[in-house]
């Protein structure tokens, strides 16, 4: 089955998980901005950044007939850096108008703080401003609740946004109501220890019955695992689930929620 | 809800999977126990210790939505003055 993982960090990844995730199905993915394991001392450190997604993935995930997408942001945790932050923000719309980015993000919380609640309201503003969906970041483990709840909070206040746009990212049990409840899209990540297993993300597709939800493997640089969504897709064949709803939540979704950025151009296979 | 399955088919299914990640948390007790036999834990542990055995409590209860109590059990709870204590203002 085609597949879309609508939220993976292929900086992180060899070209073998390319040929792999190809292999398995994946037609197309997206890449939020995210945290590279060290804070960046400078905005030009992010602009090289953002070249590597918007000409360099691209180019690769090319190579295995994968269409690649990506958010642009500085992420939660070098949100502390305020004025670096800023810096970056103010050039992030250079990069707006290139052919595979769909948007702000992986925007949101990672400790809760007054500076990351701060550059969380300014990245809302750039993406008001230029018209841009958003993807958003959840803190984890004993920080998701409140953290999620503080962003459903900023996002509900800004009568500028819409929901429908906005993805928010590794719900779980505690906040998958929340989220779907109040419009927006959810997305449940494929990570067994701290976040979801396929199992339990199969679980909330069956008690929602999938709508306005995404799996994603946010594989990066740490434990994770690029085929996640694979894995999913045959938890769900294993419970005797529809093929339908498989391919809802693992493709029609996706597709249905990047068609809401204006630069989403994806070529469904023949 | 869109589960097709029936009860008995997913305890038939999941039976030896639960049994083994049951056996993991009593001899992860059991550890913890005999290592405290020379020494006590420290406070920041003996919390952890006790959320982990307030978490058992969840599983024993016959009320539904037991993954979402046990999130809640380990998450902090949610501060609705979040915004004066942090100083941000409302749009």
């Amino acid at each position: 089955m085609d597949y879309i993982d609508p939220h993976i960090h292929m900086v992180s990844r060899t070209t073998d998980d390319y040929a792999t995730l190809a292999r398995m199905g994946c037609v197309a993915m997206s890449e939020p901005a995210f945290w590279a394991g060290y804070d960046r001392g400078s905005v030009d450190g992010f602009r090289d950044y953002f070249r590597q997604l918007t000409e360099t993935e691209p180019a690769r995930a090319a190579q295995y007939g994968i269409q690649h997408f990506t958010w642009l942001c500085i992420n939660a945790k070098e949100a502390e850096n305020v004025q670096l932050s800023r810096d970056v923000i103010a050039m992030i719309p250079e990069f707006l108008d290139k052919p595979n980015v769909l948007g702000i993000g992986e925007i949101g919380l990672n400790k809760n703080t007054k500076n990351e609640a701060t550059i969380f309201l300014e990245h809302l503003d750039l993406a008001a401003e230029h018209g841009q969906s958003i993807l958003i970041h959840t803190p984890h483990l004993e920080d998701k609740y409140q953290g999620t709840r503080m962003i459903l909070d900023m996002l509900c206040d800004d009568k500028r946004l819409q929901r429908d746009r906005i993805l928010v990212d590794h719900v779980e049990e505690h906040t998958i109501g929340e989220v779907l409840d109040r419009g927006f899209w959810g997305g449940m990540t494929l990570y067994p220890v701290t976040k979801c297993t396929p199992e339990r993300a199969v679980d909330m597709i069956e008690q929602t019955g999938g709508e306005r939800l995404l799996v994603n493997s946010a594989g990066d640089w740490g434990p994770s695992k690029p085929t996640a969504v694979p894995d999913l897709i045959f938890e769900m064949r294993r419970r005797g689930l529809s093929e339908s709803l498989v391919r809802k939540v693992v493709y029609d979704n996706p597709l249905e929620f990047f068609s809401k950025s204006k630069q989403f151009n994806f070529t469904p296979r023949r | 809800m869109t589960n097709v399955r029936n009860g008995d088919q997913i305890v038939a299914e999941s039976f030896l999977e639960v049994r083994a990640k049951l056996l993991e948390v009593a001899a992860t007790l059991d550890r913890i126990d005999r290592a405290c036999e020379t020494a006590p834990l420290e406070d920041g542990a003996r919390s952890k210790r006790e959320l982990l055995i307030e978490a058992t409590k969840i599983l024993l209860s016959e009320e539904p939505s037991r993954a979402e109590r046990l999130q809640q059990l380990f998450s902090r709870k949610y501060d609705t003055d979040w915004r004066q204590q942090l100083g941000i203002t409302e749009a």
